[in-house]
């Protein structure tokens, strides 16, 4: 009974993992003021480079470099049309989205059913992971674990005790304030479009290389939305999105195990965009508009 | 990108992208088609990539939706969902109000009428049941459509992103039913609901899959939108709102009225599109990816393409009905997954973006001696 | 006066011939201007006077066309604000550039160079501490911009620019949000930085207070100066008179008429601005049939929000609102239109006409669902054409066609369609918000006798404007706002530009 509920936690965190990368990377997206609703087709695109390339060169780092740059690649096409174009975002991310879940499920076809000669392994912590409980759970993972979790305090650090933290906070809420103090606007929303992607692309990367066993049509399996939805359900905190990731990542994992209790997995899977509905919800109730978390400029074009 | 700065020998070359004073519509047709033509070019592109032929596959494409007599008639019949969404999404738009949770509208008007059918279907008439049928699946999808129009005007809520969280909402609801409360007793442990009834069942024109009466409403109902539209006093308020929300107050238009009745259209007539599909096509409530197969989304598409105009959405609708199509030729023919076609969506709305840019704004080249 | 713990400041700046030309129109002409350090210059003059443009350019927001500018003798050019702060200019906009939603701290370190790239906090909290107990500028540090007054919020600005190095500082009408309580704290925090060797500007439009704070006064009329002085030497009335010049011109268009009975009464309104302060304050107002009552002032002292008030595009806090006796206070502006009130608005384009829809779209846009443009659903576009036609027959709106989207007609000729459109309903009450504002003279000569033709018709005009031409020329009796008050009403026979100026300029009583 402990061993299941060991292991199912232990599942719990590998599939909250990938949700953890693509969020804590959108959040930096958002937070600059860029709308990226692409994180769906940037997962696919990542998933699908990571299992091409560590599938033909039999290296697992070969497969991440290759996600990370697909991630990078469309997140550019986003970003350039968004910031500099000044196109509709919303409109935009989807195309992004439509584009890279067609490019995967191409490229990807002639690797159905296929296994990796090599995943991703999991690395075991020297000293950490020797605690009883804990450290088979949290330190007995792979390496993009650890990246996501280390980058989620790095981001939250960085939001809030730095100076580059400030400025692209402030590029978020207002735009023109920053332009008139000095601050690139257009520079910085574009390469922060840009880390978005690189971290969607290894959040794809994780569930082809580490999550699934082999490649399916779909693997990705609309995480890239979960994202997007985890994203505002923090309220664009990365330490929130920790905990939400590991939260939805739990309810992903457990949906099935809870059936025989009698709940219905199916209204499970729903609490994610439920919750970040009522999330939301409840922050538009502020009596203060200007205080709500959402960055102020999100989706707009910025037009000097 | 608005401007770009550099040296050329002895001289100083500017570029800036002004806005363009004059949109003719002739410039209009021009962005457009020529739109058109670098996305096949690109997709032509992707194919040469993966390896395909690309004149063969764009040939297969179109040979298999318009070519033969059977491509017209599934082109026919996965049009239809696309005739009626696009024109709700067209009005929607052009309030500019984004509405992207057709799929999820599309979905509760399945499940509405599902339910009425299964519920009340046996003893009623055909000559009523049929029409309450698509009343019922027009409440549900207005009603679900209605929720992010409300969290809107309350809440503030961004309706891109309460949109498109019910729709994964409904999906995961319509999933529930089929396995759980809803479930087929004769369904040999299949995820379906038990069929409709015979008599509510939606006719065919005989040997195709089409569902003429949901076909005949789609056109109709397009035709009813653009006059309500460009004709009504009404539409012209959904206009003023999406133009100039300020001009709009000034000129007393009840913003909350617009935006509310506006989504009610919109989400109703996603609904009556899932009436066609489960009455017409499936004759029972399956998988939400079965039965709203994309299709809200693809409508997002064919609203841009036919310039959120209704009767646009009409032709464009058929254009990308052919697409799916000719998709799922390609998937038999070349091998070539499903997933095909999305690419050339994608492609398809980034060119109508850039699309729409040269439409908006002319490039002014500056060239002085330094 | 530089102390010797501080660095050597800023001792004067010269403008010299600046001049700056928007579209031909001179904004500023061949203008000359000192400042020195430790002293409080004043610029006067009224809207569009040229205040502005003239610190833009010193600024760095703008090039000037001609002239040049001089810091201790070296030539300066500026190409961005980034090269004035760096030669030790800062600048208070009207419109504050802060991030609401952020601490005071925030706002510091989004513009401050020398901050350190981790927790840059705690450093320029020390900092901003010690500029506090220099300058008496006392703002909390920690506070969200949002959660401050706008007094406050303006200290954030000026320290803003003081810890980004400003020997000079210059405050575009920095009391118009203030408070008399934060007006004073301003001051005394500005002549503390000028005995500190700073120089400071202030534009404004505010006669006492120019001569209350200032050493000395500038006035800019017409994009030229007009006036120089001591503000110790100077009087109220010979600034008045320099601010709004001599030039009038009496129409002979007008002829006396004796007054209708009453449209438009307002009684005790106390209207909110968009900043939650009240903007305007226990107003009365009554403007009968034949008759253009017009309210004179500055803009920014109340106008708008009382417009809006009037024709129901803001609530009204306290009083009442009638039209023809019909009380109509908070009603929604759609009823307020029924009852006869048409609305020419400032901002024409923003507000008066939606730019993308084609003209004759525009030329129903607040009659629309009336017969006989409409029945029950359907709009009549034959009705509607038929009398856009007129319209632009009649107010000689100069366009190819009708179908053409509204944008592409020039502003003239936008606001003869927006002027026929509201007068062409024969309203009861038009109300008039600076209807010629950057109009040709063609165009202004037109719309103002518009504005007779309504009155000889026997309807009622309220007419908002800056223009003092415009107002003398053509109403019979003038308001003048002033801080969200009316200062003072005078008869269009003893009603002077002398007397309108003072009241403009804030000076009550003994008018």
């Amino acid at each position: 009974m402990v061993g299941l509920i060991v292991s199912t936690l232990h599942r719990t965190v590998m599939a909250g993992t990938s949700l953890l990368l693509g969020t804590t990377g959108e959040i930096i997206t958002e937070r600059s003021g860029v709308l990226n609703l692409g994180v769906e087709g940037m997962m696919n695109l990542g998933a699908a480079a990571g299992f091409i390339v560590t599938f033909r060169t039999g290296n697992v780092l070969w497969g991440l470099l290759a996600s990370l740059v697909a991630g990078v690649a469309a997140a550019a096409l986003h970003g350039f049309l968004s910031v500099y174009v000044k196109v509709n975002q919303t409109v935009s991310g989807l195309a992004l989205t439509m584009l890279g879940v067609g490019l995967a499920g191409v490229l990807g076809k002639p690797y159905i059913g296929q296994q990796l000669p090599v995943k991703l392994q999991a690395v075991e912590l020297p000293l950490l992971g020797d605690i009883p409980f804990i450290g088979e759970l949290l330190f007995h993972q792979d390496v993009l674990f650890y990246t996501g979790v280390l980058l989620s305090l790095a981001s939250w650090f960085f939001l809030r005790y730095t100076r580059g933290g400030i400025r692209l906070r402030s590029v978020g809420e207002n735009p023109k304030a920053s332009e008139s103090q000095g601050v690139p606007v257009q520079r910085i929303r574009f390469l922060c479009t840009l880390w978005g992607g690189a971290f969607a692309g290894l959040a794809g990367a994780h569930v082809s290389l580490s999550y699934s066993t082999s490649w399916t049509e779909g693997i990705v399996a609309g995480r890239g939305w979960i994202v997007v939805g985890l994203t505002i359900f923090s309220l664009w905190n990365p330490l929130r999105g920790m905990m939400g990731a590991f939260l939805f990542g739990g309810i992903f994992v457990t949906q099935y195990i809870l059936q025989p209790l009698g709940v219905p997995p199916n209204l499970l899977a729903m609490l994610p965009y439920g919750a970040t509905l009522i999330v939301l919800l409840l922050d538009g109730l502020r009596k203060d508009k200007r205080s709500l978390h959402a960055p102020a400029a999100l989706g707009e074009p910025y037009i000097r | 990108m608005s401007e770009a700065d550099f040296r050329l020998g002895g001289w100083q070359v500017s570029l800036r992208w002004e806005l363009r004073q004059k949109q003719t519509p002739l410039l209009s047709a021009l962005t457009l088609l020529a739109a058109l033509a670098m996305g096949f070019l690109c997709v032509g592109l992707a194919f040469m990539l993966l390896g395909v032929d690309p004149l063969f596959a764009l040939g297969k494409i179109f040979l298999g939706s318009f070519g033969s007599l059977y491509g017209w008639k599934e082109t026919l019949t996965k049009g239809i969902p696309l005739f009626l969404i696009s024109g709700g999404l067209c009005v929607a738009y052009q309030a500019k109000f984004w509405n992207i949770g057709a799929e999820s509208q599309l979905l509760m008007g399945a499940v509405w009428s599902t339910w009425f059918g299964l519920r009340f279907g046996e003893s009623i008439s055909p000559g009523l049941g049929i029409p309450l049928l698509f009343l019922v699946g027009f409440l549900g999808g207005a009603l679900w459509g209605v929720i992010p129009a409300l969290l809107k005007v309350r809440f503030g809520m961004s309706e891109v992103i309460s949109t498109l969280m019910l729709n994964y909402v409904a999906a995961e609801f319509v999933s529930y039913l089929i396995v759980g409360p809803w479930k087929g007793k004769s369904k040999y442990g299949y995820p379906y609901t038990e069929d409709l009834p015979k008599h509510l069942l939606l006719g065919t024109i005989p040997g195709t899959r089409i569902h003429y009466i949901t076909l005949a409403l789609g056109i109709v109902i397009s035709l009813l939108l653009f006059l309500l539209l460009y004709r009504t006093k009404f539409g012209y308020e959904v206009r003023v709102v999406g133009e100039s929300p300020e001009a709009a107050r000034y000129a007393g238009i009840d913003y909350v009225r617009t935006v509310v009745s506006v989504m009610i259209i919109s989400g109703g007539v996603a609904g009556m599109a899932g009436v066609g599909e489960v009455a017409g096509i499936h004759h029972h409530l399956s998988y939400p990816g079965n039965i709203s197969a994309g299709y809200g989304f693809t409508a997002i598409i064919t609203a841009w393409l036919g310039n959120l105009n209704p009767l646009g959405g009409l032709l464009s609708g058929l254009f990308f009905a052919g697409i799916l199509v000719g998709g799922d030729a390609i998937q038999i023919s070349l091998r070539l997954p499903a997933a095909t076609v999305h690419i050339f969506n994608g492609i398809l709305l980034f060119v109508l973006l850039l699309g729409n840019f040269f439409l908006n704004h002319r490039p002014v080249l500056q060239i002085r001696r330094r | 006066m530089a102390g010797k713990n501080f660095p050597k400041k800023i001792q004067i700046v010269q403008m010299e011939k600046i001049s700056k030309y928007f579209n031909g129109v001179p904004a500023n002409h061949h203008i000359d201007l000192t400042i020195r350090g430790g002293e409080i210059l004043g610029l006067l003059g009224e809207n569009g006077a040229g205040k502005t443009t003239l610190m833009n350019i010193l600024y760095g927001l703008y090039r000037p066309d001609g002239g040049r500018i001089l810091i201790d003798g070296k030539e300066v050019t500026f190409r961005s604000p980034r090269d004035a702060i760096r030669s030790g200019i800062g600048m208070v906009h009207q419109h504050f550039m802060l991030v609401q939603n952020h601490t005071v701290i925030e706002n510091i370190i989004l513009g401050d160079g020398e901050a350190p790239f981790f927790f840059p906090q705690r450093v320029v909290e020390r900092k901003l501490l010690q500029f506090q107990e220099r300058y008496g500028l006392k703002v909390p540090p920690r506070a969200k911009v949002w959660q401050l007054s706008a007094g406050e919020q303006q200290r954030v600005e000026i320290v803003k620019a003081l810890m980004q190095g400003a020997d000079l500082l210059i405050l575009d009408e920095p009391t118009s949000v203030l408070t008399p309580l934060e007006v004073s704290e301003l001051f005394s925090i500005l002549r503390r930085m000028a005995s500190e060797g700073h120089g400071v500007v202030i534009i404004s439009h505010k006669l006492e207070e120019v001569l209350d704070l200032c050493h000395r006064v500038v006035v800019l009329r017409k994009g030229e100066v007009v006036g120089e002085a001591d503000t110790r030497k100077v009087t109220k009335e010979e600034l008045a008179r320099m601010m709004v010049g001599r030039s009038v011109v009496f129409s002979f268009d007008w002829k006396p008429a004796p007054k209708g009975e009453v449209v438009l009464q307002v009684d005790g309104v106390s209207v909110r601005s968009d900043r939650g302060i009240l903007a305007v304050k226990q107003v009365d107002l009554t403007v009968h049939r034949r008759e253009i009552v017009g309210i004179a002032g500055v803009a920014g002292n109340g106008q708008r929000e009382l417009v809006e008030a009037i024709t129901g595009l803001r609530k009204v806090e306290s009083g009442r609102i009638l039209i023809q006796g019909k009380d109509i206070t908070n009603q929604s502006a759609r009823i307020i239109h029924a009852e006869g009130v048409a609305h020419i608005p400032e901002e024409r384009i923003r507000f008066g006409t939606v730019p993308n829809l084609l003209i004759y779209e525009n030329a129903v846009l607040k009659r629309h669902h009336f017969a006989p443009f409409s029945d029950v659903l359907f709009l009549d576009y034959e009705k509607i054409k038929s009398h856009t036609e007129d319209l632009v027959e009649q107010f000689t709106v100069t366009t190819p066609s009708i179908r053409v989207p509204m944008k592409h007609l020039s502003g003239g000729n936008i606001q003869k369609l927006i002027v026929g459109r509201e007068v062409s309903a024969g309203p009861a009450l038009l109300v008039a918000s600076h209807p010629t504002y950057g109009l040709d003279v063609g165009a202004t000569e037109y719309i103002r006798k518009q504005l007779l033709k309504r009155r000889e018709e026997g309807e009622a005009v309220l007419l908002v404007s800056e223009d003092l031409e415009e107002i003398l020329e053509l109403c019979d009796r003038i308001a003048v706002m002033f801080e969200g008050q009316i200062v003072g009403t005078l008869d269009r026979e003893e009603a002077t530009v002398e007397r309108i100026g003072l009241l403009m300029g804030g000076v009550r009583g003994n008018v």
